[in-house]
């Protein structure tokens, strides 16, 4: 087997636009909710009116031509790369021994819809070129590829808002198998669009807590009405220990287990005894080589919904047992809202910063938490980790599907 | 209808606002290729645009002749009649 460490790190999401910002916006559990700066709502009559939107936009960032040709989803993933990639130090590697996977839940749905919208004022020879190259969900995989020249390959695993954590099993993958030395990896999304947004509400998937967006998101909270849609994107750069040790790279932590499983139950409602999610942690923890009792942290999926909150708290508390008294339970959507296909990959940036500082970041908003909840959760205010010896953090995203990802990882 | 003057700024700011190369840049002897480094679909991109602003039609198989900015500076002054 393969070591596969962790040794760069970037973000745009509500919170930041990049990990630093992102880290202490976290710790300091702000959120990152606030009411469209539009007015969508009044003119489409959404029942929702607000959003995690980014705080540095990406045309504060990239040229202007660069926010032409790429879909709002691939601009985000772009952001991220740069700055993971810088953070990596830039490192020397063979093209060949490169690979780059990002993915997306929903993909270039402001490039479709807007050029449905052309098309429809304009006709069909006003459509632009780009379009397709734009709008398919594979176009942030390949934009990271072509900026960083990855050719040992370029993936976008889809399992709607398992992606992000998707990609990253993948990336730990090409390494595993022999495909590539370094891996640039994790999702985005930019769905923030009245026609996602409608469509979530349709669903009744979403908050409504119009008067008061950033306490929209309040995963276990016993007020909790739904989830916050958010956008931005994650990377993480994994390679393989040795060529980060010939290199001298700063190693921030390791990824030691995926667990993936699928419902096979409902399209979108989760399996309610959390079987499919129970395994892909199990799993991945068997596939570390570690016990339950190894565990000292979980960045939960926890989107703040009625239901699939409590499914996945049960799953954790009959996974961890006893232990899960000695387990700090984080739910950052709580500050980020849901980023959909970037949730998994901005989560495992939270992960991996909770094992480097020893850190659990905090689930803001959760004034009564669920009677059933056992599982020691990180309230308010950030909470240690042990000081000392090892220690595994498990991240969990869940999908529309029934896809369960579990990633494992453990301090450098 | 513009003068060919008027034509080539419309068109150094759709070049580029596609390219992020300078209007000034945008001149009437450069090639689209071999000068700009437009690759064939900007090149598209930006006979989209053209058509739109200079409310003319410029059928794909023409977009071929068009090496240089004064070829398409004409053509559209030509078009337009």
């Amino acid at each position: 087997m393969t070591t596969v460490v962790v040794t760069g790190l970037g973000t745009t999401n509500p919170l930041g636009g990049d990990v630093d910002s992102t880290w202490e916006a976290a710790l300091a559990g702000r959120s990152g909710v606030r009411t469209l700066d539009n007015d969508w709502a009044e003119t489409y009559g959404m029942a929702v009116n607000f959003a995690g939107q980014l705080v540095v936009p990406t045309s504060e960032v990239l040229s202007r031509p660069e926010t032409k040709r790429m879909d709002p989803s691939a601009q985000m993933a772009i952001v991220a790369t740069r700055e993971a990639w810088a953070d990596a130090g830039s490192p020397e590697v063979d093209p060949e021994r490169l690979g780059a996977v990002v993915s997306s839940g929903i993909g270039g749905v402001w490039t479709l819809l807007s050029a449905w919208d052309t098309m429809k004022e304009k006709g069909a020879g006003r459509v632009l070129p780009m379009t397709v190259p734009m709008l398919m969900p594979n176009s942030p995989a390949a934009y990271v590829s072509l900026e960083l020249t990855a050719r040992a390959g370029a993936h976008a695993p889809v399992s709607a808002c398992a992606s992000g954590a998707e990609a990253i099993a993948m990336g730990y993958e090409m390494i595993q198998q022999g495909r590539a030395d370094v891996v640039v990896c994790g999702g985005t999304e930019a769905a923030i669009h009245p026609l996602p947004i409608s469509s979530f509400a349709a669903m009744a998937a979403l908050s409504k807590r119009n008067d008061d967006p950033a306490g929209a998101s309040r995963p276990y909270d016993t007020e909790r009405d739904g989830f916050v849609l958010g956008e931005g994107a994650g990377i993480v750069v994994l390679e393989s220990a040795e060529h980060a040790a010939a290199r001298g790279a700063r190693v921030y932590a390791h990824l030691v287990g995926l667990g993936r499983t699928a419902d096979g139950h409902h399209i979108a409602a989760p399996e309610p005894e959390g079987k499919g999610q129970t395994r892909a942690m199990a799993q991945a923890l068997e596939m570390a080589g570690l016990t339950v009792t190894d565990v000292s942290h979980v960045n939960a999926h926890a989107t703040s919904t009625p239901v699939g909150d409590m499914i996945e708290a049960r799953a954790i508390r009959g996974l961890l047992g006893a232990h899960a008294e000695n387990v700090l339970l984080s739910a950052t959507k709580s500050m980020t809202g849901h980023l959909l296909g970037g949730a998994g990959a901005l989560e495992s940036v939270f992960t991996i910063k909770a094992l480097e500082t020893r850190t659990a970041p905090p689930t803001i908003n959760v004034t009564s938490p669920d009677p059933e909840l056992e599982v020691d959760l990180v309230r308010d205010s950030p909470r240690a980790l042990p000081s000392d010896g090892d220690v595994a953090a498990i991240n969990n995203s869940f999908g529309f599907g029934g896809h369960n990802v579990a990633l494992v990882f453990t301090n450098a | 209808m513009a003068d060919k003057n008027e034509i080539l700024a419309g068109l150094a700011e759709i070049v580029a606002e596609e390219t992020g190369l300078e209007t000034a840049e945008v001149q009437l002897d450069k090639s689209f290729t071999d000068d700009l480094d437009i690759d064939s679909l900007s090149m598209m991109t930006i006979v989209t645009l053209a058509e739109e602003k200079f409310d003319v039609r410029i059928p794909d198989e023409k977009v071929k002749d068009l090496t240089t900015v004064g070829d398409a500076v004409d053509y559209i002054a030509g078009a337009q009649g």
